[in-house]
């Protein structure tokens, strides 16, 4: 069936979800006033999604909505999303939220004859006008096919419903159940063909993970990948990939790593400003110390910092510091410093790496460490953290963000290979290492890379003392 | 011993057509439905008519979908029937006239 005033007009305008990271992998939001199918499995956050656009449009984008259930009381929703923190009885009394609960029981019904769902839009139409919606979310509309035994009927008005829906611009959230061959258990994929967006729940090493994954969007560039996605007390973010292509700004500000030698390695200037720099070195080789340095470094020229510590507790890091004659305690206070320590083990990478996002999107620092991410790559498979890593390596560059990355090398084994994942990612590469000589181990420390910087090759031996790093070349 | 399984001879019905304007369907429920009150209940019913055209909000109530339906309000329980009433032995199931 085809009719000619569905046809997109050039220029596919969009309406912003809110949810973090889902408007940037599909370009700016969903179709403005087309329906888009939401589908998964039971628990996958298919209402969340509706009610999360539904609710962000109604409290910052000045868009009222309708939210029609076919699932849940307005008082068993409520409930549920509170702890998200969407307060859907106050927008309801605000009159920018309408909530429609239409219970189906077959038991109750009797057919006897010809009938259509004008009932629905009736309904429909009154909770429209009532809060002047541009936005409706169906939650979920399958639940119709067990409420009505004539599936022509019902397929018919489904049709009808979705022209109707378009007719009146409003832009559609529509959720579907999962179904096992097809995309939904009814095939609404079938009418509902601007978008589709897939949700995914799976349990894997004991880690729950939640995936989102574009379909389809008709008309329009999104991201194909499946992307991770979590549901917290800030509702509810799709990791995202802030930058899909490279191009990034790069500043030609240089930044000092803290260490006078260290610069001198680096053209005499250090890093440059917004780049990555991966720190290696197998244990007690100073990384910390060398990373410490850095964040003090920034601090000095008054820069906000974030000090993400995977491996022990700011005090205890504050306190080892002093010993080298670094006083953290002083940044932490005046509020440039932010020490955030979380274990590794305590959830899994995405949820990671989201409270790494929101720290960085709220402090909006200029500098970050990473203190370690060996701690990170523990949390999943070498694909999954290269591409968690990419992504939030992309967020920092389009911020101009300087990251400082420290690694643990596995003994032994402190050359490329044990780095060959995400070296690639990173501008700038210093190793550290302990080598054995006269009956002692002694610290080395050299640049393996640092793009665009005319750095030294030079291996040196460094010391750690209560006033700073000393740097000797090394013998040999 | 339940009105569900026996209506008393004097029970009265209070029935509620949902219409949406006078479509040919809701037209045809109508006169379904006052002929088999005429037939079955002669004197003690009742018909409410409500074109959700006109009332929209009515339909939250009684969580009205299909249209036209037909929902017995007495005697309780509420029943409701949905369709133009052509089939008339299903009508009568669904009002307790007659047991399957």
């Amino acid at each position: 069936m085809s009719d000619l005033s569905d046809v997109a007009p050039s220029v596919l305008a969009k309406v912003p979800s809110g949810i973090n990271g889902l408007d940037e992998i599909t370009g700016g939001g969903l179709p403005a006033g087309r329906p888009t199918l939401v589908c998964g499995g039971p628990g996958s956050g298919k209402t969340l999604v509706g009610l999360s656009f539904l609710v962000n449009g109604a409290r910052r984008f000045g868009e009222p909505g309708v939210l029609i259930s076919f699932e849940e009381s307005t008082r068993d929703l409520a409930c549920d999303v509170a702890s998200l923190g969407f307060d859907v009885p106050g927008l309801i009394a605000a009159g920018k939220l309408f909530v429609d609960y239409i219970h189906i029981d077959r038991n109750e019904i009797e057919e006897t004859g010809e009938y259509d769902l004008e009932g629905l839009f009736v309904r429909l139409e009154c909770a429209v006008r009532q809060v002047g919606a541009k936005r409706v979310v169906l939650d979920t509309i399958e639940s119709l096919f067990g409420g009505f035994s004539n599936e022509g009927v019902l397929r018919a008005e489904l049709r009808r419903l979705l022209r109707w829906l378009k007719q009146r611009d409003l832009t559609t959230v529509i959720t579907g159940e999962r179904g096992s061959e097809t995309l939904t258990r009814q095939g609404l994929e079938e009418y509902v063909t601007d978008a589709v967006i897939l949700l995914d729940h799976r349990v894997r090493d004991e880690l729950s993970t939640r995936r989102l994954r574009i379909v389809k969007y008709r008309g329009s560039f999104h991201g194909t990948n499946e992307y991770p996605f979590l549901i917290d007390e800030q509702g509810l973010s799709v990791l995202p990939v802030t930058s899909l292509r490279l191009d990034h700004p790069a500043p030609m500000e240089r930044v000092s790593t803290g260490v006078p030698p260290l610069d001198a390695m680096l053209g005499g200037l250090g890093f440059y400003k917004g780049s990555t720099v991966l720190l290696s070195g197998t244990a007690g080789t100073g990384k910390t110390s060398l990373a410490a340095t850095f964040a003090d470094a920034a601090c000095r020229r008054g820069e906000k910092c974030i000090y993400f510590l995977l491996e022990e507790s700011p005090k205890q890091m504050m306190r080892n510091m002093r010993s080298i004659g670094i006083d953290l305690r002083q940044w932490s206070e005046s509020g440039l410093l932010h020490m955030l320590a979380e274990r590794p083990s305590r959830f899994g990478l995405e949820a990671h790496l989201a409270a790494m996002y929101r720290a960085i999107d709220e402090l909006s620092p200029e500098t970050v460490v990473v203190d370690s991410i060996s701690d990170l790559l523990s949390l999943g498979g070498q694909a999954e953290v290269q591409a968690m890593l990419t992504r939030l390596i992309d967020y920092l560059k389009t911020r101009a963000v300087t990251v400082l990355f420290s690694s643990l090398s596995p003994g032994g084994s402190e050359f490329q290979e044990s780095h060959a994942g995400v070296s690639s990612l990173m501008d700038a590469w210093i190793l550290v290492k302990l080598e054995l000589a006269g009956g002692e181990r002694h610290r080395e420390i050299s640049v393996l890379k640092a793009r665009g910087i005319a750095h030294s090759s030079r291996v040196y031996d460094f010391k750690m003392t209560e006033r700073g790093f000393q740097f000797t070349a090394a013998k040999g | 011993m339940s009105a569900r399984e026996q209506p008393a001879q004097e029970e009265r019905f209070v029935l509620r057509l949902y219409i949406a304007g006078q479509t040919p369907k809701c037209v045809r429920a109508f006169t379904n439905l006052k002929q088999i009150c005429e037939e079955y209940l002669a004197d003690r019913y009742r018909i409410e008519i409500i074109d959700l055209l006109e009332n929209p909000q009515l339909a939250r109530g009684d969580q009205i979908l299909a249209v036209p339906t037909l929902v017995r309000q007495l005697p309780e329980p509420v029943k409701k029937i949905i369709g133009d009433l052509s089939n008339t032995e299903r009508v009568l199931v669904g009002l307790d006239l007659r047991r399957v």
